[in-house]
């Protein structure tokens, strides 16, 4: 289909890192049901590092594909690396998004910060609330 | 590959191209022109006309080419509203799960003044001539109401719905491109009063359509230019295509009842197969439904990665997720029809033809159960419905 690319229909067909960690360490949900997609990604971490991380998705090719890619992307990284990990590098490493399907790429993003918030919150650990995601009080999905 | 998408498009026929090639090539000529070519290509268009004329029932005269389904639509509803404009009548009846070709079109009326009256369509999609008769009113000037919804393949009372618009005097407009071809049509019988057919929902060429306007009533033209169509609808006519249409509607009519009776077996085998699914459901009328209509939701998947699923095994089918039609919301006919937004994701049409054959069934109930149990697998949505976190709807 030439709606994505060969790297989008890859990430699609051939998740990586896709199922449910059992006992992670933070585990992080965004999306709404409503608009058709929610990810969810666990995190297994040890010494700052991202030792393993799976994700679930309801949602589009897009939405199944920037979950995987993102998780591909902080697989192995520090906390901090996978905190800087844009939506924009997620739709470079796809190769691109149709314009309409970006918002999948800023939810994996989201999905990765909730994660490690969850995992902050969790230890006690402080952090800056307004780099997080703020998924009580969100504006930016129309339906919640 | 399985093509399950007949409701998108349909394959070329080959009477259809036969009909069209002496038109592409050794008769190209304009209908407009005095000279013997363009004499045979006015001819053609007099043959289709009166081959369309007899398909459903109405006078050569009283039928008018368009591009297609979505051009009659507009043409239809903006002819009857002008009508009504002139006499003061500004409200139109119509329902919630029409086509967009209607619900824009009357979108357009609404924001000049007119009234826009859209009936509910209950859980199976449909509505009753008593709904109809009941929102009626003095100053109504229009009813348009489809013969056979494109999305979940309910089949309305057309002939009942016109026949309450003509005891009151009101036009009476049904969008059939859905229904051409694969239902009976008499708009006489029918009490039709405007139809509007799609050339390639029946093996016809993408681009031509038809708009029947009982005598009468003046289609006000949407393209001026020309005195084609009686200087309804300018512009060189689709000769090719409009040929090619004519030999489509003429092969599909004269096979409707053992097309339909074919079709809906294979159709009542697929429903029964795929309700197996836990926690799906089927949309629309299960008894009066067209003969190639199969639509389900599947609850806790979406539906483009379905599709996309389908397509790596070579079949092609549609869904009604807001992802699959690129738009924020799923479809207004799941909508209209009390599926919540969740479900309507995750919704996906099979549409069959009389070419699909047992073994594609057999493959297609292979596959479907097999792509929703893994989505479901990935899916945070299906975890929660199965741990009660969330209340299944389905």
């Amino acid at each position: 289909m030439a709606l994505y690319t060969e790297t989008v229909m890859d990430h699609f067909r051939n998740p990586r890192n896709a199922g449910e960690m059992k006992d992670a360490d933070g585990i992080g949900e965004v999306g709404n049901a409503k608009c058709g997609d929610i990810m969810k990604i666990y995190l297994r971490i040890e010494n700052n590092i991202i030792k393993d991380v799976k994700f679930e998705t309801f949602g589009c090719g897009s939405a199944i594909a920037s979950s995987s890619m993102a998780t591909e992307m902080i697989k192995g990284k520090t906390i901090e690396e996978a905190l800087a990990v844009t939506n924009r590098q997620v739709v470079e490493a796809l190769g691109g998004l149709p314009a309409h399907k970006l918002h999948c790429s800023v939810l994996a993003e989201e999905a990765v910060k909730a994660a490690i918030k969850n995992y902050y919150d969790r230890n006690g650990i402080s952090y800056n609330r307004s780099e997080f995601p703020d998924c009580e009080n969100c504006g930016s999905c129309r339906m919640v | 590959m399985i093509y399950a998408d007949n409701a998108a498009t349909t394959k070329l026929s080959v009477a259809a191209l036969d009909a069209m090639m002496p038109y592409l090539m050794e008769n190209f000529g304009n209908p407009s022109s005095l000279h013997t070519m363009g004499q045979k290509a006015a001819e053609a268009l007099q043959e289709a006309r009166e081959t369309i004329a007899v398909c459903i029932g109405c006078s050569p005269k009283e039928v008018y080419f368009t591009s297609g389904g979505s051009e009659s639509d507009n043409q239809a509803i903006i002819s009857a509203a002008e009508t009504g404009r002139k006499k003061g009548k500004k409200h139109i009846i119509s329902t919630a799960f029409e086509h967009h070709a209607v619900l824009h079109t009357l979108k357009k009326l609404e924001r000049q003044g007119f009234e826009i009256e859209l009936l509910p369509v209950g859980s199976t999609g449909t509505v009753t001539a008593e709904q109809v008769e009941k929102a009626i009113r003095p100053d109504t000037c229009l009813v348009t109401i489809m013969y056979a919804n494109n999305e979940i393949g309910s089949v309305l009372p057309v002939a009942e719905i016109g026949a309450v618009c003509r005891a009151a005097k009101v036009f009476f407009h049904t969008d059939a491109v859905q229904a051409a071809g694969h239902l009976h049509i008499n708009v006489k019988e029918q009490n039709i009063d405007m139809l509007s057919l799609s050339a390639h929902k029946f093996h016809g060429p993408k681009g031509a359509g038809v708009l029947y306007a009982k005598t009468g009533i003046i289609p006000v033209s949407l393209i001026e230019g020309g005195a084609q169509e009686r200087g309804r609808r300018a512009g060189t006519e689709n000769v090719p295509a409009i040929a090619g249409m004519a030999a489509a509607l003429k092969e599909a009519v004269a096979n409707i009842d053992i097309n339909a009776a074919k079709v809906s077996v294979l159709r009542d085998r697929l429903i029964a197969g795929l309700s197996e699914i836990p926690h799906c459901a089927l949309n629309g009328d299960p008894v009066n439904r067209l003969p190639g209509n199969v639509n389900f939701c599947f609850e806790g998947i979406e539906g483009e990665s379905l599709l996309l699923l389908l397509d790596a095994k070579g079949i092609c089918a549609s869904s009604g997720s807001a992802c699959a039609s690129g738009s924020l919301d799923p479809s207004h006919v799941l909508l209209a029809i009390g599926r919540p937004h969740e479900v309507a994701h995750g919704s996906l049409r099979l549409s069959l033809c009389e070419t699909n054959t047992e073994e594609e069934i057999n493959i297609i109930l292979a596959e479907v159960p097999a792509i929703v149990k893994y989505l479901r697998n990935m899916s945070p949505v299906w975890k929660d419905l199965e741990s009660g976190k969330r209340k299944f709807v389905l």
